[in-house]
């Protein structure tokens, strides 16, 4: 694999923990190859000279040179979201890499999937989607663009539309119980929310 | 005098406002309004006062993020008192108000660990005491506001944020005490981060058997435990390398990242096939061709030479092979003994045991019979698990909503697609805002009757072309078949010739295949279909109604014309000729698809572009080509009877499509522009592969199997009434050998051949879908009471946020007028 004396500590010791513990493909939705897999694409972006990969924070910008997630429109807040930093820059270790993934991943039930697009569209992370949050979703959407924006007009419409749809308390917002409801009659949410290393 | 908040803290932006500053959680508003009741009349200075001074400098800001919330609460209220509600000017949420409506639970039940803690705490409990998923009204406790969400909120609200440890305590005390599947289950599906969740796992682990974790680790050597971990290390290698073999993981995935999921669903739907036919392949190939040909039988004298017309004829030298029925010996294969080949019946070799035979017409009826039965039973489960999985009982629509929350792709990784998908979205978005709109609009009758006779005219071209082909497949099948008939009794004709001249009739169905479903786009495009999704659908209809009535006339062909009376075109074995024409109509079908793929879409593309001046590549018409893979499919299980070496043709041919159809699409096509639900169509395309395709093969197949005589001097049933006899000589022998066994034959008599069984069966089965539908009635009724419950919830609420805020703004106003006459005196 070509890998220096360290990095290959690191495997083994990843692979110790994977194999005798067995802690971390317990607690993701994700299979062993794909944990190795992503601790490979993972160890790449790593710069060489560190010695302990695994609890090294790899920067958002770094993160984001991913081909997976450089052309998202989304890709900043599902750094921000998955991040457990203290100081919220979106920054990731490895086990904010593998919650992502699983999170991502082929297997990860509809609840998880729904509370992280959740997160990930609450724009000014107040915990409900407001009139903002909606607006920035559908610029995102839209590709914010001149040629491919809504008319203010429109955009008014469409927000108003959703919000009649899916606020269920009327209360102007869309919470995560009103969110969960809206795509648990989506059967397309499953498969498009979907991310393959 | 201190509250119970702080409300010292200084307001800095929207950090406040972000319920992961989890000091401001759940204060709640039992404390708060206990508190004011409390206060009442009391008019000392209050904290409010420096409250009110901080807010006003802050509250802008506040604003800017809450105006939204606000506004929608704040509508009726304004209209009442006829204040302004400019969203500009400062809101006149007071900051506390604002601090509690950004901590309310329903706004952090998704955020705040403490919330988390406690739903999963609710969840293992249920799990402990095996109820059921949705809980019962007992468990709720009284309130006098009985909510949907009272299990779980019940203990956010009236706990405060130092309990967040207690919660986790109560936790890991209930996964402590589930099984270590379920634990492993929760402690997976939980939304908290990898951290938290080793956190949880140690602990519970901790109290659990704090000897056995350390037992795992190898205590003995060193060496011991590099030796294991080498060994894993190459498991490891081994595994990540299998992983990358995964048949066609990468190609797919770059598809999936140019093209989207809709395409990507086409190219699953081939590799569903492949599997269907190396099932069916495998089972042939052990159970009928293996043997057989470990026991060659006599070959015929003239068995012609190898030529190049034979790979696509599947005639000449292949007639006398495995490939085909009549190649089979119909009596028991036994094991030769010194050395000698012993096939015949009659003799019995004295070396023999019985347990080496190996009986060859009743091995031919059971595997043909069983492997359809299994396919069927996978074809009907993979159906209702995908009708399950995009079937929803609410019936109210929310398109815009979910178009919006789920329609992005993540999976598309390239730029210029992401682009092509935005603009997209903001092409289907405007689409659906228009449609919405103009539901209300209707048209006029004059133009509604016009749109009839566009649309009378469209259907009438389209069945009329139906019907042409059709009645020209026909003729065109007894020209050939007279032809041949003819040319049977010519003594001497060029073999060559005869077998290019049977390639006319398959090279004619494939060439209909493809140029009337252009003819079917042609009439689409001029009804002008309003809903994308309408249009589908009508022309998945023309296009299966075509090729429907194309295959039945065939099989007529087939069937009542070749069957019925082989001796007319000289046919020793009329079921292998059939297995060569359904070999040369799959070969047929493959080289015009080649043709089409490689030429076609090439040709059109650049038509498109230069002479027609379009920016874009042409839509890969995804519907079309998968009917085209259903249509394939249905002749490769027609023919698995005649020619058992079909489902490798298949094979062959299905992984040849992948790559070329790959780079085509890659080179000429572009992702559809149209909306296209996916899982939608995914659950059509298995019904369409399921219902027509599958069952008319087995009506077929089990057509034949009863009620045509087989040929009496080839294949494993001559001698034979028919192929079904196989199966019952068999269970009239076991009745003459061992008596015991006539209950099975009797069961057999009674359950496969009288009718009165399937009407049963029948009945019980309808008295179920119905049951079923009632149940789901009833449950459309309940969630239509759960929705106007959930409103009437959200009432409540505006009523109790403007009483706070009211009470504030009394308070407000009484200390300034206290503050007033303070200063003043």
């Amino acid at each position: 694999m070509g890998t220096t004396a360290s990095q290959l500590d690191t495997l083994r010791l990843l692979e110790y923990e994977v194999s005798v513990h067995s802690s971390i493909q317990e607690l993701t939705f994700l299979t062993k190859q794909e944990i190795l897999h992503a601790y490979q694409r993972f160890d790449e972006l790593v710069p060489k000279e560190v010695k302990n990969r695994l609890d090294y924070r790899i920067s958002m910008n770094d993160v984001l040179t991913l081909p997976e997630l450089k052309a998202n429109p989304f890709n900043e807040r599902i750094c921000k979201v998955f991040s457990t930093s203290d100081i919220k820059d979106g920054s990731l270790d490895f086990d904010d890499f593998l919650d992502l993934l699983s999170a991502f991943s082929d297997s990860a039930t509809l609840d998880i999937k729904s509370h992280y697009a959740f997160r990930i569209f609450d724009f000014d992370d107040d915990g409900t989607l407001g009139r903002h949050d909606l607006e920035k979703l559908v610029n995102c959407l839209t590709g914010g663009t001149d040629d491919t924006n809504l008319t203010p007009d429109e955009m008014r419409q469409l927000i108003d539309n959703i919000l009649e749809e899916s606020d269920i308390d009327k209360d102007g917002t869309v919470n995560l119980s009103e969110f969960q409801h809206v795509i648990s009659r989506s059967p397309d949410f499953v498969s498009s929310f979907k991310i393959v290393l | 005098m201190a509250g119970n908040f702080d409300l010292n803290q200084p307001l800095v932006g929207a950090g406040l406002e972000s319920p992961a500053d989890e000091e401001g959680v759940h204060v709640s508003f039992n404390q708060l309004i206990a508190e004011q009741c409390q206060a009442g009349e009391r008019l000392d200075g209050f904290e409010l006062q420096q409250l009110d001074e901080e807010s006003r400098d802050y509250v802008a800001e506040l604003g800017s993020g809450f105006e939204s919330s606000g506004r929608g609460l704040y509508d009726i209220e304004s209209d009442d008192d006829g204040r302004q509600t400019d969203p500009l000017v400062s809101v006149p949420w007071s900051s506390a108000t604002m601090k509690i409506l950004s901590s309310m639970p329903s706004r952090t039940i998704g955020r705040s660990r403490g919330a988390i803690l406690s739903q999963y705490y609710n969840k293992t409990l249920q799990l402990r005491r095996r109820s059921q998923s949705r809980p019962s009204i007992r468990d709720f406790s009284h309130s006098s506001r009985p909510s949907i969400r009272g299990y779980g909120m019940e203990v956010d609200v009236i706990d405060g944020p130092q309990s967040e440890m207690e919660k986790s305590e109560r936790l890991v005390n209930n996964l402590q005490n589930l099984s270590m599947g379920d634990r492993m289950k929760m402690l997976r599906g939980m939304p908290l981060s990898v951290v938290e969740k080793k956190e949880l796992r140690r602990k519970t682990l901790q109290r659990d058997k704090p000897l056995t974790s350390s037992s795992k680790i190898p205590c003995c050597s060193q060496l011991k435990y590099y030796i294991i971990i080498a060994v894993r290390h190459s498991w490891y290698s081994w595994l990540s390398f299998l992983h990358s073999l995964q048949l066609w993981q990468f190609l797919l995935k770059r598809v999936g990242g140019r093209f989207g999921t809709g395409v990507l669903s086409y190219f699953l739907f081939l590799k569903t096939l492949l599997f269907f036919n190396v099932f069916l392949f495998l089972v042939t190939f052990l159970f009928l061709v293996l043997p057989q040909a470990m026991h060659p039988p006599e070959l015929p004298e003239e068995r012609r030479n190898f030529t190049g017309l034979d790979l696509i004829s599947g005639a000449g030298h292949f007639t006398d092979t495995l490939m085909y029925y009549g190649y089979y010996s119909n009596f028991t294969l036994r094991r030769s003994c010194a050395g000698q080949h012993n096939t015949s019946a009659s003799s019995a070799p004295d070396c023999l045991s019985k347990r080496l035979s190996y009986n060859m017409s009743l091995a031919y009826f059971f595997t043909i019979g069983m492997s359809f039965f299994i396919t069927c039973i996978i074809l009907v489960y993979s159906m209702s698990k995908s009708f399950g999985r995009s079937f929803r009982i609410d019936k109210s629509y929310s398109i815009l909503a979910m178009k919006v929350f789920s329609s992005w792709d993540f999976k598309v990784i390239k730029k210029s697609s992401v682009e092509l998908m935005s603009e997209n979205n903001c092409t289907q978005l405007k689409e659906i805002l228009a449609e919405v709109v103009q539901k209300k609009e209707k048209t006029g009758p004059c133009q509604a009757l016009w749109r009839l006779m566009v649309h009378g005219l469209a259907w009438a071209i389209c069945i009329g072309a139906t019907a042409g082909c059709v009645i020209s497949v026909y003729f065109f099948s007894e020209f050939m078949h007279k032809d041949l008939q003819r040319t049977a009794r010519l003594a001497n004709t060029n073999p060559l010739l005869k077998e290019a001249s049977l390639l006319a009739l398959p090279a004619l169905v494939s060439l209909l295949n493809l140029l009337l479903p252009g003819l079917f786009n042609l009439a689409a495009w001029m009804e002008e279909y309003h809903s994308p999704s309408v249009r589908t659908y009508v022309a998945l209809g023309r296009n299966l109604m075509l090729k429907v009535s194309v295959l039945a006339v065939l099989c007529y062909h087939w069937l009542g014309r070749v069957a019925a009376k082989p001796s007319d075109i000289n046919l020793v074995c009329w079921e292998t000729f059939v297995g060569q024409e359904l070999y040369r109509f799959l070969i047929m079908d493959f080289i015009f698809t080649l043709l089409n793929t490689l030429f076609g879409e090439l040709l059109w593309r650049l038509f498109s572009q230069r002479v027609l001046g379009r920016g874009r590549k042409p839509a890969f018409d995804i519907a079309r080509n998968v009917l085209d893979l259903i249509y394939a499919q249905t002749l490769a299980w027609i023919g698995v009877l005649f020619s058992p070496l079909l489902p490798a043709v298949q094979i062959l041919k299905l992984l040849l499509l992948f790559y070329v159809k790959v780079s085509s699409v890659m080179m000429n096509c572009q992702a559809p522009r149209k909306p296209y639900r996916v899982s939608q169509m995914t659950t059509i395309f298995i019904t369409l592969l399921c219902f027509p395709s599958f069952l008319g093969a087995s009506v077929c197949v089990t057509y034949t199997m009863w009620s045509i005589p087989p040929s009496t001097s080839c294949g494993p049933f001559r001698h034979l009434g028919t192929m079904f006899q196989a199966g019952k000589r068999w269970v009239q022998e076991l009745e003459k050998n061992n008596p015991d066994l006539s209950v099975v034959a009797k069961v057999h008599a009674y359950l496969v051949e009288n009718p009165f069984f399937l009407f049963v069966g029948a009945g019980i089965f309808l008295i179920v879908i119905y049951f079923y539908s009632q149940v789901v009635d009833g449950q459309r009724k309940v969630i239509a009471l759960l929705q106007e419950h959930i409103e009437k919830e959200g009432v409540d609420k505006k009523y109790l946020i403007t009483q706070l805020q009211s009470v504030h703004e009394r308070k407000k106003g009484i200390s300034r007028r206290l503050r007033s006459q303070d200063s003043g005196c």
